[in-house]
């Protein structure tokens, strides 16, 4: 025997190795499986749907603050009957995509720049890293002055709010385009603009078209948010005016349609990644 | 086709001071040769690579091809890097012939010579895969594709076979002196895989390290045609066996240097 195997401490017999117990549920960047997957999901939705239905129904809150989902679904058909739901979205929608296009327009090209020229970077990301920590909501009363409360005020503000986050999201993309892939361009014959145009940009789309997805979100939100304070049409202005009648459940039909739509756009985004680019998947 | 280096001198800044990648380097190669460069990490060897691609400027010295002083990179001298550098979003055959396509070649003369380099790399019914879809060996068949695609007067490579398994790593190295061949392509290659840069080549450079220099410029007489078999041949033992004594010496001393250089604990 080894002699100096008896002075090892007798760790097998004391104290008992330990392993790790298997499990399904909290797996660490694993798949659970589907048929669980699609139970969680439903829950997700069907709880507390499910808790604001028993809640509503107990009689324990006035109707007048929280009413029944019924209530909600009438005031949600009366709405659409009157063709002030519609409206309302129309309007809603078209200050997000035209606010939204602008910042598209002009942060994918600057932030293409700005990661792939540090003289651009250095030039410009101080004052958007300034600039991007304020709030866009403080900008209203300043666009009301300047532009009163037509159009352009809500869509400067959607520009605000999502323009600098977009280009730095968009700049932050061209980092994991790979040196050697432009480096291999180079050796092809690539001239500096064609590296641009043809091996970052097509790297950087699926970035781009996610970052596009995240803050057209906050666009969504900040087109209430101007809405809220000033305005004769719109989803925000319709809550607003439910709250001074007192009509809570139109509020509540008014703040589901805002969610729904959300979902709908960010869905669509992600419908246009998955079409755009294939390569990119898994 | 005539490549020149000399006095080739590279200096970086770093925090700790410059550091002396490369020191008085000199080499040539000419048409048609398939030369490795051999050493250690440390050695520089990717630096001089990239010094010659024209993607780092040297600190003094130059690199002249053809008698013309290489200024920065261009399709003369193709690059093909360890790291599978294909562009995700295109097909096989796209990125054989994207540097055509960079270059404004038209389309039928792309076509044909996409077609060519495919067939040359045995990749012709993988002209429709994404790079996703291959394998290591089929990515740097891909490469190596796409950089011949141009005609380059050099072809120079970091590594290329440094990612891949054994077996499939002496099937590429078959392949490339197939393609070598048949193409007369001049190939430069940088390695630190000593059976591998006397299987591939006519004229090894041994480097040795810190600062990166020229020790040793080592023909290798063997006949050009070479089965695997020939890896257990007397003379390409002999062959490895100096190559391998020349970088161990080379070890031995930095270690001994390395060794002055640590404070005396009593």
């Amino acid at each position: 025997m080894n002699r100096y195997a008896e002075n090892l401490p007798k760790n097998s017999v004391s104290r008992p190795q330990k392993m790790l117990p298997p499990t399904i549920f909290w797996g660490m960047a694993e798949e659970i499986p589907k048929n669980l997957a699609w139970l969680l999901m439903a829950l997700s939705i069907c709880v507390p749907f499910l808790l604001w239905w028993i809640v509503s129904n107990s009689g324990l809150i006035q109707p007048l603050f929280l009413p029944t989902p019924a209530q909600v679904w009438g005031a949600f058909q009366k709405l659409l009957a009157s063709g002030d739901l519609q409206k309302d979205i129309t309007y809603s929608l078209f200050r997000v995509l035209s606010g939204f296009f602008l910042v598209a327009l002009i942060s994918i090209p600057l932030g293409t720049l700005m990661g792939t020229f540090a003289s651009i970077r250095a030039l410009m990301e101080p004052i958007i890293g300034i600039v991007r920590y304020m709030p866009a909501p403080a900008f209203i009363p300043l666009l009301i002055l300047y532009f009163g409360l037509g159009e352009i005020p809500k869509i400067l503000l959607i520009f605000i709010g999502t323009l600098f986050f977009n280009t730095l999201m968009v700049m932050d993309a061209v980092k994991f385009v790979p040196k050697e892939l432009l480096e291999t361009t180079f050796t092809l014959g690539g001239k500096r603009k064609q590296v641009l145009l043809q091996v970052i940009f097509p790297f950087i789309l699926p970035a781009i078209i996610d970052a596009c997805r995240v803050n057209m979100a906050a666009s969504w939100n900040l087109v209430i948010v101007a809405e809220l304070v000033a305005a004769t049409e719109g989803l925000g202005r319709r809550i607003s005016v439910a709250q001074r009648f007192l009509k809570t459940d139109e509020i509540f039909a008014g703040l589901i349609v805002i969610g729904l739509i959300g979902l709908i756009i960010d869905l669509l985004f992600r419908l246009l990644l998955h079409l755009s680019c294939k390569w990119a998947k898994d | 086709m005539h490549l020149q280096v000399s006095q080739l001198y590279k200096q970086f800044k770093t925090r700790q001071g410059s550091l002396v990648a490369l020191k008085d380097i000199n080499l040539h190669i000419d048409s048609g040769e398939c030369i490795c460069a051999v050493g250690a990490s440390g050695s520089g060897k990717s630096t001089l690579l990239r010094l010659i691609a024209g993607l780092d400027t040297p600190t003094a010295g130059e690199v002249l091809v053809d008698g013309v002083r290489v200024t920065g990179p261009g399709p003369d001298r193709g690059m093909v890097f360890q790291s599978y550098t294909l562009y995700p979003w295109m097909s096989v055959a796209e990125n054989v012939g994207f540097g055509l396509q960079l270059q404004g070649l038209a389309k039928p003369e792309r076509r044909q010579r996409v077609s060519y380099y495919l067939e040359v790399v045995g990749l012709s019914e993988f002209g429709k895969a994404l790079p996703k879809e291959l394998s290591g060996g089929m990515k740097q068949r891909v490469a190596i594709a796409r950089a011949l695609a141009s005609q380059p007067k050099i072809l120079l490579m970091d590594e290329p076979f440094g990612a891949l398994d054994v077996q499939t790593k002496e099937a590429m190295q078959q392949f490339l002196l197939q393609v070598w061949r048949r193409t007369q392509t001049t190939i430069l290659m940088i390695t630190h895989d000593v059976e591998e840069a006397v299987f591939l080549s006519q004229r090894i450079y041994v480097l040795s390290s810190r600062p990166g220099t020229i020790k040793q410029e080592l023909t290798i007489k063997l006949p050009s045609d070479r089965p695997d078999q020939i890896k257990r041949h007397p003379a390409f033992q002999d062959y490895k066996d100096q190559v391998m004594g020349l970088l161990r010496a080379e070890e031995k001393c930095q270690l001994r240097s390395n060794l002055q250089e640590l404070p005396m604990v009593v």
